[in-house]
């Protein structure tokens, strides 16, 4: 998509920071999230289950995490077909307590190197409450 | 029990053909907050070039799971899916899916590792049209954990 807030790789150098982002996770998302995808583990909407497996409490399907992280790489670039690899280690869950409120998942990402096919490899950092819940996240993104 | 490593280099049947569609793909959109246009209006994706609207990056994970879950339910396999956590993922695209597209995917197991009282479990699935043309490589890493 052409607008005018896309960066151009012209401009676009290693060390460039995309503008961070946070995002709110709650329950009613989770749920979302399961029907979109179809992944209904039980872990990531009753919180019962979730304690008896050891977990403190319900938590985010680690792939709406990465999803979430790719939607901050998404907005940068402004074209979802922009992102030709995309990939993550998850470190640690994200907990979702029912509390209206949920998780906030804060979300910075820096261009490491520019490549050929006007592409720029992108590390990404996820964290909630200051623990890294995303790690070795890193993208090639096709910029115009 | 432990996974069952001669697994190791097993490519599955490839999966029945999934059709994308595009109350899907907005669907998904949705889920995850993705604002873009290209993934709710037609015409705007093909002004970008798309032949329709096109899906976001880890809307990929929605083709591949239903084969995913036969490979690793295979009872042979070994899996003890109560103990297990999704610990990595990456996808490699040669073009973003979009509506209309009716992929297959076909899993095959990469690596099975013992990591200290766990194990991984590494699967690569490729989406392919079902006219041959690669679409997406998907890797995912499970691990399961101790008893």
């Amino acid at each position: 998509m052409v607008n005018g807030t896309s960066p151009s790789y012209d401009q676009t150098e290693p060390g460039t920071e995309l503008p961070p982002r946070q995002y709110q996770v709650t329950r009613r998302d989770l749920v979302r999230y399961a029907g979109a995808s179809g992944d209904f583990n039980v872990i990531h909407w009753n919180e019962r289950v979730a304690r008896s497996v050891g977990l403190p409490d319900v938590i985010a399907h680690g792939m709406l995490t990465m999803a979430l992280a790719g939607r901050f790489l998404t907005e940068w670039a402004g074209d979802p077909g922009a992102i030709t690899g995309y990939g993550v280690r998850f470190s640690a869950p994200v907990v979702v307590p029912d509390d209206g409120k949920g998780a906030t998942v804060e979300v910075a990402g820096t261009v490491t190197e520019r490549l050929d096919g006007n592409r720029v490899a992108i590390d990404v950092t996820a964290k909630t409450n200051g623990t890294k819940v995303l790690t070795r996240a890193r993208a090639v993104v096709r910029l115009a | 029990m432990a996974i069952n490593t001669d697994y190791v280099g097993r490519t599955f049947e490839p999966s029945a053909p999934y059709e994308v569609s595009r109350v899907k793909i907005a669907e998904f959109a949705d889920a995850i907050g993705e604002p873009s246009a290209l993934c709710r209006d037609r015409a705007a994706a093909q002004a970008a070039g798309y032949p329709d609207v096109i899906a976001p990056p880890t809307f990929a994970i929605v083709v591949t799971a239903a084969n995913s879950a036969r490979v690793t339910h295979d009872p042979a396999l070994g899996v003890n899916y109560a103990m297990i956590v999704h610990g990595e993922q990456s996808f490699e695209h040669a073009r973003p899916l979009h509506a209309g597209d009716v992929v297959v995917s076909q899993t095959t197991i990469e690596s099975i590792r013992p990591v200290g009282t766990m194990t991984t479990l590494t699967t690569v699935t490729r989406i392919r049209t079902v006219d041959g043309e690669h679409v997406c490589t998907a890797r995912s890493t499970l691990v399961e954990r101790g008893a």
